[in-house]
């Protein structure tokens, strides 16, 4: 359930900017989230609903944008979407590739009030 | 309630060192103030604003807009969300490669055998080498009295509800240990094979344990661990015999999701394989930048 942390970290951020930029309310955030960052997103929903009551983030607008996670092969150099870590490349069989992306964990944007 | 002092910070994270049990810390992350500040540029959508520039505390200089309060604001922030524990990290990093210290994550599921395997490694190493080991784990200070037992110095993480070690947690913990020159710094995360995974606490090495008791198709159900992973440690090697568990198997597995994975088989209550595990821990000290 790490997860939770995920979300208590996002709070922070939150709190962070609110007291910066001294708005009373986070009415809409923006996070990016690669299918590979290792979030499970029913669990991050879960923690969202869980810790946000009474916080400046409750009732705020939650978007995430999810990041197709994709890989470039080592051996052959074959770009392909990523579905799991042990996934092997499609054109030549390989396990050895580097992620072009899907790790992202960013909070992108917040509308602050 | 705390075990030890008996204030209601159950909830807290409790840092305690053994053979000091009086002077142990409790903190709670959520109330730090946040370590970092990031750039960020942000627009009105309504409102009148001003522009200025002005010096942070690490010496950069931003832009700043200063907003009617009435406005909405839009922050264009593309902030990494564990941008706190990865700036402790590198900071613990930075720490430990000053010190040549040797800083070994070690993590599996619970039951795995870490706690046994650090006891036949300290008794072993011990007495040829400087070692210091963090103990994390939700609840009690069983597995530091163990290692106590073996006259290593060790601190106790109690993470409270917290199902991981952070960087934070790592901080502290080693502030209290002040560890020497050239040692081995051995960190047991909570027994864990998903969460874990997630935070960089700085450390040199990250090793996966995994025992023959368990699945031989752990790596691929918790694929994030062992894709973080540098070493793989099987242990438990002296029940092959009685369980189904086929090593060459798990290799494959591990190897498909993390090519450069390099393996240790050893039975930590046997002592069978502990000698190339050893040697592998006197080449990272003696190669320690």
């Amino acid at each position: 359930m790490h997860e939770l942390s995920i979300v208590l970290n996002i709070l922070e951020i939150a709190e962070h900017q609110l007291k910066e930029h001294a708005g009373n309310k986070v009415d809409a955030i923006e996070l990016e989230i690669g299918t590979m960052a290792g979030i499970e997103m029913d669990a991050f929903h879960f923690a969202w609903d869980a810790a946000l009551p009474g916080s400046v983030l409750e009732r705020c607008k939650l978007t995430i944008h999810s990041v197709d996670a994709k890989a470039l092969c080592s051996e052959c150099g074959y770009m392909y979407r990523m579905l799991e870590h042990y996934m092997a490349c499609p054109a030549c069989g390989s396990f050895r590739n580097s992620m072009i992306q899907g790790k992202e964990l960013k909070v992108n944007s917040l509308e602050i009030i | 309630m705390c075990s030890t002092c008996g204030c209601g910070h159950a909830d807290m994270i409790t840092i305690t060192k053994i053979g000091d049990e009086e002077n142990h810390e409790h903190f709670s992350l959520h109330a730090e103030e946040a370590v970092s500040h990031a750039h960020h540029h942000h627009h009105h959508e309504s409102g009148q604003a001003h522009t200025h520039r002005h010096v942070h505390e690490d010496g950069t200089v931003a832009h700043h807009h200063h907003e009617v309060p009435t406005s909405r604001i839009v922050v264009d922030l593309e902030m990494d969300i564990l941008h706190k524990n990865d700036l402790m990290a590198s900071r613990n990093r930075g720490y430990f490669e000053a010190l040549q210290i040797v800083a070994l994550n070690l993590v599996s599921s619970p039951g795995s055998g870490k706690t046994s395997l650090l006891e036949t490694t300290l008794t072993a190493l011990s007495s040829e080498v400087n070692c210091h080991v963090i103990e994390g784990d939700q609840q009690s200070s069983n597995d530091a009295q163990r290692i106590a037992e073996t006259q290593v110095p060790v601190v106790q993480i109690n993470t409270g509800k917290a199902c991981h070690l952070d960087a934070q947690m790592v901080q502290k913990a080693y502030k209290q240990l002040s560890p020497e020159n050239r040692s081995i710094l051995f960190i047991e995360n909570v027994g864990n094979l998903v969460c874990p995974a997630m935070f960089d606490l700085g450390e040199s090495a990250r090793v996966v344990i995994i025992s023959v008791t368990e699945g031989d198709d752990k790596p691929i159900k918790y694929p994030d661990m062992f894709h973080s992973a540098d070493i793989c440690v099987i242990n438990k090697i002296d029940l092959l015999p009685y369980v189904q568990f086929d090593v060459d198997k798990v290799k494959e597995y591990a190897l498909r999701v993390n090519p450069n994975l390099e393996f240790f088989e050893l039975s930590a209550t046997t002592g069978e394989g502990m000698e190339s595990w050893y040697k592998w821990l006197h080449d990272r000290l003696r190669d320690a930048p």
